[in-house]
């Protein structure tokens, strides 16, 4: 093999899309150790600062997730917010008011995430609407149904239901040797919640699933191009379907880490969510117009907008718009760096 | 019958057939609940009544849609940063008039009029961001928009350093209310005025034409000659602007500039203006006509339904299932399916009569 096979081979291993992913690690990586150097009398070199972000976001991956299968796909979910505000609600409403046990609340919140997206996820593939109006109207929808159901803000409390404040308060302790000894001389060990486990599965089994599955393969192809699936034979409009059903269902996942987190309902809550999710998913190279993206860049792009918050409440003296704006920039570059990116893919055809 | 039949189809198959019916179906059904709605009274030396109420309170939507309307018809996409550029270019006009960090004031640093065209030129510069990301960079416009949508609320909080300021100078309660001596809301005089600029602007020149020729197809359109990048981003500028006028239109309402408030979900409101007056939302041909009957409309609806005592929170439930109801009878595949069962209706109609006058015949 000649050299120049070698260098050859060496580019297509680098092209934009794996290189979009490795500017989205860099840029983690030098934000978190730029934090970690102006800020390190505030404890942000801790390893609990760090397992705190995932922590925080723990709902924000799972609902990174399943944007990104639907943005393969060429679509956008812009109701995840309002749908984690509204499960966030049934949940606090059966627990706080009426006093329901968790499981069945679970399983109901689940299914109501299921059913949201064959709705959406119809309208969108087989109706042939654009995803922004109808997942809009999804937007509204959950958003007037969280006031439908109560429009005070309502707290689990551990009298309403124990089980569920305990899941909320468990600690998974990790290996003692990463603790550290506070001012006081107290060693503290770090620890994560089960929600974090709860959000790195979903992360490995979504890409397993994109990875290895028919189901995961077909979602590329019809982002890709939407015409040649069809013509090879994949069901264009069920895939599409499938894709809704499923980022409405890790989205009521991603709900219930968040009320794990939060533990009330209230219809203010989790506004703005899709922004979030939507700027982690491209900010983690997941292109708007279909057919390239996983979701290790997902994690990554959470990562970083919730290493934006982080730096933003650390410094204490900033507004908390700062910490939008910043998101909104970012995304702005990416947005930007894709688009770039095609343009120069296009010119060297 | 026939004749009845014919008529019909053909009233339905007219443009603006779809806004009007739906306007007087709401009215139809406020004029059911109670008699009293379209009573017009002068209280003060003003004007009272529902139908007033609906016309001021419609001002923001109907700016908003005539903007929104452009940017539907040239690329097939909608700027869903109307509400949040209309909370900045409020905050911005406060800020200029009360300067930075002022909490309360009833004097203003410079004159009313400058401050408000500082204001609508900030809605403006929005509108033209937008347009560059989409119109330049080919960005899809619902993502292009979504970045202001966060960030210019949150610039606008900035701008006012995080407090609500209070303008508390007579002239600039005019524009959201009334003018000493002049019965009618101001904002019915300024809706007018926008509406009549920009149908003069698609009538007497080109830009209408250029603009529905873009949209349908902006290739042929660039081939034949329209430079339609610019008409693309010149669409955005003049979304932007509305946004900027209804924003200090809201404004001036409340004397105030409430970052948090100001143009809260009057992006859903706006499209679904565009969307009820009849415009697809594919792009291409567009009736601002349709779009601002559809913008008062809505506003009907939602004085409807807060007379009726649903809360401001519970409305959008209400809002979502209209524009899914639209969109879906919009939708071509609906209608060929529909338009499939019809005349597959008429065909087992017309066999069966053919073999029955067949067998007669035998």
């Amino acid at each position: 093999m000649s050299g120049k096979d070698q260098l050859d081979r060496a580019k297509r291993g680098i092209d934009s899309n794996t290189l979009l992913l490795f500017i989205t690690i860099a840029l983690f990586v030098v934000m978190y150790a730029v934090g970690c150097i102006v800020y390190s009398g505030k404890g942000f070199a801790h390893v609990q600062t760090f397992l705190n972000l995932f922590i925080t976001n723990a709902g924000l991956i799972c609902v990174a997730c399943g944007m990104t299968c639907v943005m393969l796909t060429g679509g956008i979910d812009i109701s995840v917010g309002s749908l984690i505000a509204m499960d966030c609600m049934i949940l606090a409403y059966g627990m706080g008011v009426k006093g329901y046990p968790s499981i069945p609340l679970l399983v109901f919140v689940l299914t109501v995430g299921i059913v949201f997206g064959f709705v959406q996820g119809f309208l969108v593939g087989y109706l042939q609407i654009q995803p922004f109006i109808v997942t809009m109207a999804g937007l509204f929808f959950a958003r007037g149904m969280t006031a439908v159901i109560c429009t005070d803000q309502i707290s689990i409390t551990e009298k309403a239901n124990p089980t569920f404040y305990a899941w909320a308060n468990a600690k998974i302790y990790l290996p003692a040797f990463l603790g550290y000894t506070n001012n006081r001389g107290k060693v503290q060990i770090p620890f994560i919640r089960p929600t974090v486990i709860i959000a790195l599965v979903t992360v490995v089994v979504i890409f397993l699933l994109l990875k290895y599955t028919k189901f995961g393969r077909a979602l590329y192809a019809v982002g890709g191009n939407e015409t040649s699936a069809a013509m090879m034979g994949l069901n264009v409009k069920r895939t599409k379907l499938m894709a809704y059903v499923l980022s409405s269902f890790l989205c009521s996942i991603g709900g219930i880490c968040y009320c794990l987190n939060t533990m009330s309902g209230s219809v203010q809550q989790a506004k703005g969510f899709e922004m979030d999710a939507i700027a982690s998913a491209v900010i983690g190279g997941t292109l708007l117009t279909g057919g390239v993206g996983n979701v290790i860049g997902s994690l990554f792009g959470v990562q970083i907008t919730g290493t934006i918050h982080t730096l933003v409440t650390t410094n204490g003296k900033l507004l908390s718009s700062w910490a939008n704006i910043a998101t909104a920039a970012l995304l702005c570059f990416f947005i930007v760096l894709q688009s770039v990116f095609a343009y120069v893919k296009n010119r060297s055809k | 019958m026939s004749v009845l039949r014919n008529s019909l189809q053909r009233a339905t198959r007219q443009k603006l057939f779809l806004p009007i019916f739906c306007m007087v179906l709401v009215l139809l059904i406020n004029l059911m609940k109670s008699a009293s709605f379209f009573s017009i009274a002068i209280n003060n030396g003003v004007l009272y009544g529902r139908l007033i109420d609906i016309l001021n309170r419609g001002s923001e939507i109907a700016i908003l849609a005539v903007g929104q309307t452009l940017v539907v018809a040239v690329s097939a996409g909608t700027d869903i940063s109307v509400g949040s550029v209309m909370s900045l270019s409020a905050c911005g006009c406060c800020t200029l008039l009360a300067g930075y960090g002022v909490n309360s004031t009833s004097t203003l640093v410079m004159p009313m009029a400058l401050g408000m065209l500082g204001g609508v030129l900030l809605g403006g510069l929005c509108g033209a961001f937008n347009g560059v990301l989409v119109a330049n960079l080919k960005i899809q416009p619902m993502v292009a928009t979504l970045i202001l949508f966060t960030a210019a609320r949150a610039i606008g909080l900035l701008l006012c350093d995080n407090q609500i300021t209070y303008i508390r100078y007579d002239p600039y309660k005019y524009l959201g209310n009334f003018i000493p001596g002049i019965p009618i809301p101001t904002a019915i005089f300024v809706t007018i005025a926008v509406i009549s600029v920009a149908a003069l602007f698609l009538r007497k020149t080109s830009l209408g034409l250029y603009i529905q020729s873009v949209g349908v197809n902006s290739r042929a359109a660039h081939i034949s000659g329209i430079n339609s990048g610019w008409i693309c981003f010149l669409c955005y500028l003049i979304c932007g602007l509305c946004s900027g006028i209804a924003g200090i239109v809201a404004s001036s309402r409340i004397y105030s500039a409430d970052s948090n408030n100001i143009g809260l979900n009057f992006e859903l409101d706006a499209i679904l203006a565009v969307a009820l007056g009849g415009n697809s939302l594919a792009g291409g041909k567009f009736t601002l006509a349709g779009s601002i009957i559809g913008a008062y409309t809505i506003q009907a609806i939602t004085t409807t339904l807060l007379a009726m005592g649903v809360s401001t929170d519970q409305a959008p439930v209400v809002k979502a299932i209209i524009v899914v109801i639209i969109v879906v009878v919009q939708a071509p595949v609906f209608r060929d399916w529909i338009g499939n069962r019809s005349a597959r209706k008429l065909t087992i109609a017309k066999v069966a009569a053919e073999s029955g006058s067949g067998e007669g015949v035998a």
